[in-house]
């Protein structure tokens, strides 16, 4: 099964109209919901039983986080939505945006309902111009059709949801820099605790949830808890996008289970580009640690399979490299990233990525020392698990993969001033 | 102590530009009017040829209520905002992984060939500057680029050349 969760409505013409996702059985989850007054902690308890792990990367069960919430404490609460999609290699949220926006729509209405608040608003980042156009013209015709507004369908409940444009700062993917972002402020990561179930967007209780998550509410709602989870396996429920590419001849966004071997992605996507040998995958964006080729082609997509290969699932996005890729120029791109986008607020982080950055900088361009790997660690080390937020693990995490499973690659360099790509 | 009146502040912008501003406004609780920042911050650069002046800035600030010093902070954090001239279009390359193991590198050196400007520099006849950015989530495409608001995937020297060629 392929594309029966958010991607419902990809195989129809111009998919993003509310009459399309209305003729897959859109917005009749929210309408029963209302009309029948479900009961809110009943909604908690059927995305509990789907095993719905956040889809941003984090994994944490989505059921649980919306069970923080005190649902009856007065005041204004807030449902937010993590559309700042930008760790390199994810592209799925920018295709529920652009080809199933009604689908969130709902999906935040659903959550607004089931955790008392009667506000929301969806993060999209800045670049994404079409996707967040796609989600404006959703919220007009969800207001049209009074599915957003005052006394949704005559239930009294109130629901009210905007966009919030991101201006460029992959570290407003972070859940309370993302709230700050909001507030109209540099998007600096907030100490936790406390947490945003109780100190959230504007000092109110909040959750946030990543796009594919909220998306996936809908399809729950109608088909149950159980069937979600039965899609996939064992702590890994439902099924998800993989944002794959690199050196594939056919890279995109797959909706498949929860388990799926990666072979098998890897053949929906063409496979490897020209023939080539696959050397390494990045499996979960470019903050997981590297798996060898070999190692990968024997693994399933699921959280436990992953992890158990010393990485992570992640976001879902699969960078697959061919055997002409220098491990140590990938690391490079990958530790200027992370330098660029450290918010600084952190030393170990705004220094560090620094240090990873020029070292790994001049291991690659000739310059590099014996001492230079053990110093790798050595700064990766100092930087994990020192910060306010996961940045700084994000930077560290590739640094020791790469020398985990390439070490030789980088000695080479560092040994002869040149790459062992191509030359043996 | 601030001196501006009410009357000071609306003046600064036109009724287009006030509009939209108040259009961001109107989404935020009415005490949170500094959320609108970034949308004001986007609508004066677009207007004012894709780049942000301190005098904009200024204005903005006065417009919304909060200190010169905060809107600073904002419009230096991200990215996407421009505290130089930048060409008429602004072309962003993405280097990031998934693009530079699909040779982006040959679209930059192609473009630098092309307009005879590096990153973060300006033609001079102001028509184009070049930018490189960091992962625009559109791995599925590379290499890309975007221009404005536009995406651009699956790029090669032939179709930037004609990208830039249907520009105005």
């Amino acid at each position: 099964m392929a594309n029966e969760v958010c991607l419902r409505t990809l195989d129809l013409e111009r998919p993003w109209l509310l009459e399309q996702y209305q003729s897959r059985g859109g917005y009749k989850m929210l309408k029963k919901i209302l009309t029948e007054k479900m009961p809110p902690e009943a909604i908690i308890e059927e995305v509990k039983t789907s095993g719905l792990r956040g889809r941003g990367g984090a994994g944490f069960p989505t059921g649980l986080k919306w069970s923080f919430i005190s649902r009856n404490a007065p005041g204004q609460k807030y449902v937010v939505c993590n559309s700042d999609e930008g760790e390199p290699g994810t592209f799925k949220d920018r295709d529920i945006l652009r080809y199933n926006p009604h689908q969130l729509v709902e999906g935040m209405i659903i959550a607004g309902y089931a955790i008392g608040a009667t506000r929301g608003y969806n993060y999209i980042r800045g670049e994404f111009w079409e996707p967040y156009e796609r989600f404006e013209q959703a919220l007009e015709e969800a207001r049209s059709a009074g599915f957003l507004g005052e006394d949704l369908l005559g239930s009294g409940f109130d629901f009210e949801l905007y966009t919030h444009l991101g201006a460029g700062a992959y570290i407003c993917g972070e859940e309370t820099a993302l709230l700050e972002s909001i507030e109209g402020k540099k998007g600096q990561p907030r100490y936790k605790p406390p947490f945003p179930a109780h100190f959230g967007l504007y000092g109110r209780p909040t959750i946030i949830n990543n796009t594919e998550s909220l998306a996936s509410i809908p399809v729950i709602m109608e088909k149950g808890g159980v069937w979600f989870a039965d899609i996939g396996v064992k702590n890994s429920g439902g099924s998800k996008l993989f944002s794959i590419s690199g050196n594939i001849n056919n890279p995109g966004v797959f909706e498949i289970p929860m388990g799926t071997p990666f072979s098998a992605l890897l053949e929906m996507a063409g496979g490897v580009k020209d023939g080539r040998r696959i050397k390494a995958v990045i499996p979960g964006g470019s903050s997981a640690p590297v798996i060898p080729g070999e190692q990968m082609m024997a693994l399933n997509m699921d959280y436990d399979a992953i992890a158990g290969a010393g990485s992570m699932l992640g976001s879902g996005a699969v960078i697959v490299l061919d055997d002409t890729n220098c491990m140590v120029k990938v690391l490079e791109r990958m530790s200027y990233f992370y330098h660029e986008e450290s918010c600084g607020q952190c030393t170990p982080c705004r220094e560090g990525t620094g240090w990873l950055y020029r070292v790994v900088h001049r291991i690659e361009t000739g310059q590099g020392r014996q001492e230079d790997l053990d110093l790798l660690n050595d700064v990766a080390g100092k930087i994990s698990g020192k910060t306010i937020c996961a940045l700084g693990d994000a930077a560290a995490m590739p640094v020791q993969g790469m020398l985990r499973h390439f070490r030789d690659e980088f000695q080479y360099h560092i040994d002869h001033q040149r790459c062992m790509v191509g030359v043996g | 102590m601030t001196t501006t009146t009410a009357k000071d502040k609306t003046k600064r912008f036109t009724p287009e530009i006030r509009a939209e501003i108040d259009r961001w406004i109107a989404k935020y609780p009415p005490e949170w009017k500094q959320s609108a920042v970034m949308g004001a911050l986007m609508i004066l650069q677009d207007d004012n040829g894709g780049w942000l002046t301190t005098q904009l800035m200024d204005d903005i600030a006065a417009y919304l209520d909060m200190p010169a010093i905060a809107v600073y902070e904002v419009a230096t954090f991200y990215s996407m905002y421009e505290l130089k001239p930048v060409g008429k279009h602004k072309i962003c390359v993405c280097t990031n992984v998934s693009c530079m193991t699909n040779k982006s590198d040959i679209i930059v050196e192609h473009l630098e060939k092309k307009l005879g400007i590096r990153f973060g520099q300006v033609t001079e006849d102001g028509r184009f500057s070049l930018k490189e950015v960091e992962c625009l989530g559109a791995c599925g495409g590379a290499p890309m680029m975007q221009i404005g608001k536009q995406y651009y995937e699956n790029l090669t020297p032939e179709i930037v050349d004609a990208i830039l060629e249907g520009l105005e």
